[in-house]
């Protein structure tokens, strides 16, 4: 029960240290010492910056923001695993009670082409941004929207469109997949969309912009091996890349061109 | 009343006063609006709705976050609704009922015509928002689904699942970067804004350091919009995110801005508990919970019994018994002022004894563990992660916490702070929700400003302005950043021997002892004391590692927590001028017999717009009297 339990825990750290991305970067030991069960394990880093920084050092640099699972902010390996050991948990999430005394933990970058390190745990993911701006979203300006309920939408249509609009834009998916491939991200965004009747008329374009960005950004392909799907805190599943790929394969077959300069 | 405080609000019967304001305001020829451009600093919901919108229009939009992505602002981890006055379930909602709570939710301290556009646009949120593609919960017939939320008799709001801040601003920022696309709207993520730059004293750009490479940096505009949220964090514990600060406004503040009801903040009554010494922040648990949640206590004091041991007759389910009518969906202040009665008499439960139970037993009971699971699945997930106990077994342990604020910086009816030029939308200003915001509001409050009142007024104010070209290379700019540069310098070389952090819990745990649930004159006076003992013990004894030309999250901290030492003054400052008690604001001295708020609406129907003085100086008052002429001024009951 929170605030019973008076274990304490001594824990070896194993970080991922680089000043820069200009930077060569090294593991380095650090000793996590009287740390609470109840804690989350930023509130463990937390602790460990306070010593840290007590001693004169750099604290570890790491994203956070929301720590309740939802911004989508924090993320990196801990013993290999994204987010760490839970299942559909986020690192602001995972308490410290998933952890015994004496563990050895080690703390490592996500690591991919596209998301360049920017200092210890921290990397840059905006190439996320940039999918999304190439049509990840629907065209309608404000105040042209007809009354929200004349369009009704099958329960399940919906639910499935919520699920995948779930998606916090981690990276964990990246970061498990030994090809680094944002396929699991893009898919959940392109499904959100697809299963909506308000998405269908970009949907052709949608794809094959969003996946053309994908590819441009560096990611890798997919060999379906699933691990991301494993990895995601949000439990995306990977029937939103087969819808992808579907998605893809009817918008190459149907793509037709509009003529230039009638559409604003 | 001050002559400086002109509410601009159009004459004429309360329901029409937005339709005819916008018809009378000046509107931007299409080829002028690429002329113009606008600089939004925030990116939830108010700020990327705003951008969006601008962006649409034709104007250039530069937008500024902190965050390393606009979907991560803290707008994201909004649970439960928005409201809209749909009436979509027939119970007898209307715009006029939407307008009529959400001003006695306020306790009368909201400027009525701000409340009454609020919930007529209400109505035009959920259709944009349905037509981006925001996913709503939805009935079996595919229509929209509703529920209620505090301070309501009728179902109102509008969610998706737990995570209806998430969706709400993701369809933002879709639309956002729909217009990045377009290249009408330019990011500039990982940005803090530092100063305000005001030049013939309008509001002409802003200075920002950029988190990543150290940077200060210049950018200009013809006006500048600030959606920089709330300040809750002040108390250092709350349920907002790490980063949210009072900064941008409170320079902003510091430059000619006033700050208005600074005091109204509110505290939510389902908060996870504090549970240790190293806890970060706190997590809400939705108000929706208190639909089919029960909030109780043991009726005697000491009882430490596990809860499925102590009988029904044994239990005191005070919302239910003190406000029969609304029960366990009273108003927020009230429902935490309840909780906090309950656990200074000792029936508190848990661990630490300061907590109050919230039981699903019955509702699983009537409606089987799925359909509870269907509603508030992720809630539940979420509380059993943090606490590491199942809340479909044992109720959930909740207290009060942080968790909005609804003062900030004063604006008029076109969202116009008191420089001209700069604009101030969603939680960042303080105009709809009086001392008290009703749940599922603020979102709906966000993205109104967003998408449609400031693409109006500020197209009304360009209209009217002249504002010539503007160089970064201008002498207003250089000095800020110069000023920047130097308070950046002289944080980095105090080499102090205490934590940024240490400075901040210190000042939560004063703010919320004497500026927190309830207040006095003697604590609060006492507050003002060691504030600003301990903003002058920071600036000699504060210890900022590292350097300031890269990624520095501890300078970053610096700077905020910098500005939350002055802010929490004026906070008490405020506190301690309002005679009365009022919605979030109680005052010990000015309660009735039944300890419910006392408000003194002879002295204090106004609002409180403070403008600044110097650090550690008194800030000047001055007061824009409320006027209510649509509802009439009562005692708030909920009984
Ligand atoms: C846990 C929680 C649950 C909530 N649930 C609900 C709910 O169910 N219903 C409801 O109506 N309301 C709810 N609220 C309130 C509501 O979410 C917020 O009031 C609202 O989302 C605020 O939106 P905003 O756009 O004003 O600010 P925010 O979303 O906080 O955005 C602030 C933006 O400003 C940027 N920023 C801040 N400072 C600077 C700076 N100095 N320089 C540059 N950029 C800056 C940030 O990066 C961010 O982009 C909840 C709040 C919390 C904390
Ligand atoms: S798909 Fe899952 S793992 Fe990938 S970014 Fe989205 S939430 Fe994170
Ligand atoms: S900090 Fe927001 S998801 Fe972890």
């Amino acid at each position: 029960m929170a605030g019973t339990s008076q274990k304490k825990l001594n824990l070896k750290l194993k970080v991922w240290r680089q000043k820069s991305n200009k930077d060569q970067g090294s593991f380095v030991e650090i000793n996590a010492e009287g740390v609470s069960e109840d804690a989350s394990f930023l509130e463990m880093l937390d602790q460990v910056n306070e010593s840290l920084i007590k001693k004169g050092d750099d604290p570890i640099a790491f994203d956070h923001d929301c720590r309740e699972g939802i911004c989508g902010s924090c993320g990196f390996m801990i013993n290999g695993n994204a987010h760490g050991p839970q299942k559909g948990t986020t690192v602001c999430q995972l308490h410290m009670r998933a952890f015994k005394d004496g563990d050895s933990i080690v703390l490592e970058p996500w690591r991919a082409t596209a998301f360049p390190v920017i200092k210890d745990l921290m990397v840059n993911r905006s190439a996320f941004d940039r999918i999304i701006s190439a049509g990840g979203f629907i065209s309608v300006d404000t105040g042209n929207a007809p009354d929200a309920n004349g369009l009704p939408v099958p329960k399940p249509d919906a639910d499935e469109a919520f699920a995948n609009a779930t998606c916090i834009g981690c990276g964990a998916c990246v970061a498990s997949c030994k090809n680094a491939s944002a396929m699991l991200f893009t898919s959940a965004k392109v499904s959100h969309l697809a299963l909506l009747p308000q998405g269908q008329v970009e949907k052709t374009e949608r794809v094959l912009r969003m996946v053309a960005q994908m590819d441009s950004e560096g990611f890798g392909s997919c060999t379906s091996t699933g691990a991301c799907s494993a990895a995601c805190p949000k439990e995306i599943k990977l029937t939103s890349i087969a819808r992808m790929n579907r998605e893809l394969l009817a918008a190459t077959l149907n793509k037709k061109e509009a003529v230039e300069g009638d559409g604003v | 009343m001050s002559q400086k405080l002109d509410s601009q609000v159009p004459s004429g019967d309360i329901s029409e006063k937005w339709t005819k304001h916008k018809f009378n305001m000046k509107l931007v020829n299409p080829a002028n609006k690429r002329k113009h451009t606008i600089i939004v600093v925030g990116t939830g919901l108010a700020g990327a709705s705003a951008a969006a919108s601008l962006g649409e229009l034709g104007y250039n939009v530069k937008a500024f976050c902190v965050h390393e992505s606009p979907r991560r602002a803290h707008s994201v981890a909004a649970q439960g609704g928005i409201n809209a006055a749909k009436n979509y379930k027939n119970d007898g909602d209307s715009v006029y009922r939407l307008f009529y709570d959400t001003v006695k939710g306020g306790d009368f301290r909201a400027r009525e015509a701000n409340v009454h556009r609020l919930a007529e646009i209400s109505t035009s949120i959920i259709d944009q928002c349905v037509a981006q593609g925001v996913p709503f919960a939805r009935e079996y017939g595919g229509l929209l689904s509703n529920r209620s939320f505090g301070g309501a008799q009728v179902s109102r709001t509008f969610y998706a699942r737990g995570q209806t801040g998430q969706q709400l601003l993701i369809g933002a920022y879709q639309a956002m970067m729909r217009q990045v696309d377009r290249k009408q709207v330019e990011l500039f993520t990982r940005r803090e804004m530092l100063d305000l730059v005001i030049v013939e004293g309008k509001a002409r750009g802003i200075v920002v350091r950029n988190l990543l490479s150290g940077a200060i940096e210049s950018y200009s505009a013809d006006s500048v919009i600030l959606a920089t949220g709330g300040y809750s964090n002040v108390f250092f514990l709350s349920t907002n995110a790490m980063a949210c600060a009072v900064t941008a406004a409170w320079r902003a503040h510091k430059k000619g801005a006033f700050f208005a009801n600074p005091c109204f903040t509110q505290i939510h009554p389902t908060c996870i508990p504090v549970a240790g010494e190293m806890q970060s922040k706190l997590t809400l648990m939705s108000e929706s919970l208190r639909n089919d949640g029960r909030v109780w206590v043991p009726k005697t004091a000491g009882d430490k019994r596990h809860p499925s041991q102590i009988p029904d007759n044994e239990r005191d389910y005070y919302l239910e018994r003190v406000y029969p009518s609304f029960g366990n969906l009273a108003p927020r202040d009230i429902a935490s002022r309840q909780a906090k009665f309950a656990v200074d008499s000792g029936r508190g439960v848990g661990p630490t004894g300061v907590a109050v139970y919230l039981d699903f037993r019955d509702a699983i009971n009537r409606l089987g563990k799925k359909a509870i699971s269907e509603r508030y699945g992720n809630l539940f997930q979420m509380y059993a992660k943090i606490t590491g106990e199942d809340p479909y077994e044992v109720p959930m342990r909740m207290f009060p916490a942080p968790h909005y604020t609804m003062g900030g910086l004063w604006v008029d009816y076109n969202l116009m702070s008191t420089v001209p030029g700069l604009f101030v939308a969603g939680e960042a200003n303080f105009s709809d929700h009086g001392a008290n915001r009703l749940g599922a509001s603020a979102l709906m409050q966000g993205l109104a400003d967003g998408y449609f009142v400031l693409p109006y007024t500020i197209g009304n104010y360009l209209a009217n302005t002249k504002t010539d070209k503007l160089e970064t290379s201008h002498d207003a700019f250089k000095g800020a950043e110069n000023a920047v540069k130097s308070e950046i310098s002289k944080l980095m070389n105090i080499k102090g021997n205490r934590s940024v952090d240490s400075f901040h819990k210190e000042l939560g745990r004063t703010m919320w002892e004497y500026c927190g649930m309830s207040r006095s004159a003697e604590g609060l006076k006492k507050a003002l004391g060691d504030i600003s003992k301990l903003r002058e013990e920071f600036w000699t004894n504060v210890r900022v590692p590292g350097d300031a030309s890269y990624v520095n999250p501890e300078l970053e901290k610096a700077c905020r927590v910098a500005d939350f030492l002055e802010q929490g003054e004026l906070m008490c400052q405020d506190a301690l001028e309002r005679n009365e008690s009022c919605g979030g604001h109680f005052r010990e001295e000015y309660q009735t017999p039944d300890n419910e708020a006392k408000r003194d609406d002879e002295n204090f129907c106004h609002v409180a717009a403070w403008e600044f003085q110097g650090v550690g100086k008194k800030a000047q008052l001055h007061k824009e009297e409320l006027k209510f002429e649509n509802v009439k001024l009562s005692t708030r009951s909920y009984k």
